[in-house]
């Protein structure tokens, strides 16, 4: 089954009032299955978080369509499935960790107890249960990423959305990421997630989509995108700089 | 009922705003102060209380409901705590009423507390001049009541501005809003005067289109115990909901045309 399904997606940034700019998404079709880890790769600019910010309902397409579940993303039933990370996100600083949790819990309409329970679970999770009664503004960043997965699985999410999880975060903070998603799959859920970093997208992803200028130039699993013959940052590079098809 | 997770949070945002404490404050200080000023008078202490109190709820509401008003959603944007609440289960139409309704909430008890501060100095007043503490005027609450709906209107013109510019900018035209709204009967009977028809025109049309805030002020009214029918209040009132109403219609339309 297809939890992600893009066809034809476009979006153009208008430049003026009524003149159209450049394309930041150029006819992308793309699809993750259930139960897929998909790494979403692309050097800066590429329209990652263009293609991440449309799925979730933050923007509008041009043209094409983006489905979650069969719906778009504009639909909040489609919504009440993810679990979405923004990009170097930014959270209510004057909330603690389990108001935070219990606002998010709230806006999938779960039950007083429902978001308790979660919120103990969550912040055992993550590590951060002796934190609950902090206030976000005297967390450090590599909290902050944590309390960010935290609500993003605050409805027991069935796929989660991640848009580059990894950055700024320290080795140590990188590896614990990486056990995380890995320990998502296990739970059977669909992880789609942007970055940078071929080395962690190499030891989790089960498929890769590379895109560059707003072009989907190669998807597939990590073993067809290298061929066997080199690492995914060669590939990469190979695959972006030459913006050859595969 | 998702927009009252929003409402319950923005009102905790702002409980949680120091900015919103030193204005209530400053506020408590200048109504209990008015006693002060009283003195100056002679046989007139309660109506200097009363005058003083009431511009002071109005004057500290305004600026409460400019300042938060104006970045109800512009600073969710700024900060990007929009990100994350908007790929939730919730449409943006429920978002932004959620933010209005917290505002309002916000405003009711911060009204309620200098209202309660303007009563406790009346009575105080009273009990120093060995006056019964009970015998104060129960018609400020009418001025009380439609200063609440001034505030809830200058709410909604700030959160309009709010869905499509920056704090500043917001804070700029909400209070221009609010200066114009309260002189533009006096810039009709100007143009009247002015020999140029198209500035008459203008100054009618300014008059038409943005709020008529005058017509909340009933201080002056209430102090020297003017009566004031029963009808007015009621047409008022409906002024305020279909002037509201209006602009968080327009509000919602700018907000859900976005990209963010």
């Amino acid at each position: 089954m297809e939890i992600i399904k893009t066809a034809g997606l476009t979006k153009e940034y208008p430049s003026g009032l009524f003149q159209k700019g450049p394309r930041a998404l150029d006819q992308l079709d793309l699809a993750v299955s259930a139960g897929e880890v998909f790494g979403f790769l692309g050097p800066n600019g590429a329209g990652k978080t263009t293609t991440i910010k449309i799925l979730v309902g933050l923007m509008r397409q041009t043209s094409g369509t983006a489905q979650l579940f069969g719906q778009d993303g504009n639909n909040t039933e489609a919504r009440s499935k993810i679990g979405f990370l923004a990009e170097s996100s930014h959270f209510y600083e004057y909330l603690t960790a389990s108001e935070i949790l219990g606002f998010y819990g709230n806006l999938f309409s779960l039950s007083k107890s429902l978001i308790k329970e979660r919120t103990i679970t969550l912040l055992k999770q993550v590590g951060l249960e002796s934190s609950g009664h902090l206030q976000l503004r005297k967390f450090s960043k590599g909290m902050l990423q944590r309390i960010g997965i935290a609500q993003a699985l605050i409805n027991d999410p069935e796929l989660v959305i991640l848009d580059e999880p990894m950055s700024g975060l320290d080795p140590i903070g990188r590896k614990e990421m990486r056990e995380l998603i890995l320990s998502l799959k296990t739970e059977g859920k669909t992880i789609f997630f942007s970055s940078h970093i071929m080395h962690d997208v190499e030891m989790i992803c089960d498929r890769v989509g590379i895109l560059a200028q707003g072009k989907l130039l190669a998807v597939g699993k990590i073993d067809e995108i290298t061929q066997g013959k080199e690492t995914l940052e060669e590939s990469f590079i190979r695959i972006v700089q030459g913006e050859q098809v595969i | 009922m998702k927009w009252r997770a929003v409402a319950i949070n923005t009102f905790r945002e702002a409980r949680r705003d120091k900015i919103f404490y030193n204005l209530l404050i400053f506020a408590l200080i200048l109504i209990g102060g008015s006693m002060l000023l009283a003195t100056l008078t002679l046989g007139e202490q309660s109506k200097i209380i009363m005058d003083f109190g009431l511009a002071s709820i109005n004057f500290f509401g305004i600026l409460i409901a400019i300042f938060l008003g104006v970045s109800l959603v512009s600073k969710e944007i700024q900060k990007r705590t929009l990100y994350t609440v908007l790929s939730k289960p919730i449409g943006r139409t429920e978002f932004l009423l959620g933010k209005y309704a917290g505002l309002l909430l916000t405003l009711l008890i911060n009204t309620a507390i200098m209202t309660i501060g303007l009563y406790l100095t009346l009575m105080l007043n009273q009990f120093s001049w060995g006056l019964p503490v009970t015998d104060v005027e129960p018609h400020l609450l009418n001025a009380v009541f439609m200063i609440y709906l001034e505030l809830c209107l200058i709410t909604a013109v700030a959160l309009l501005f709010s869905t499509f510019t920056t704090t500043t900018l917001s804070a700029i035209f909400t209070l221009s809003i609010y200066v114009i709204g309260h002189i533009s009967s006096d810039l009709v009977a100007l143009g009247e005067k002015l020999p140029a028809k198209s500035t008459a025109f203008l100054l009618k049309a300014i008059y038409y289109i943005l709020p008529n805030l005058s017509n909340f002020d009933i201080k002056g009214q209430v102090v020297h115990k003017v009566a004031i029918e029963p009808i007015y209040f009621l047409l008022t009132g409906t002024y305020a909901v279909v002037y509201i109403t209006l602009l968080i219609a327009t509000a919602t339309f700018i907000f859900n045309k976005r990209d963010f």
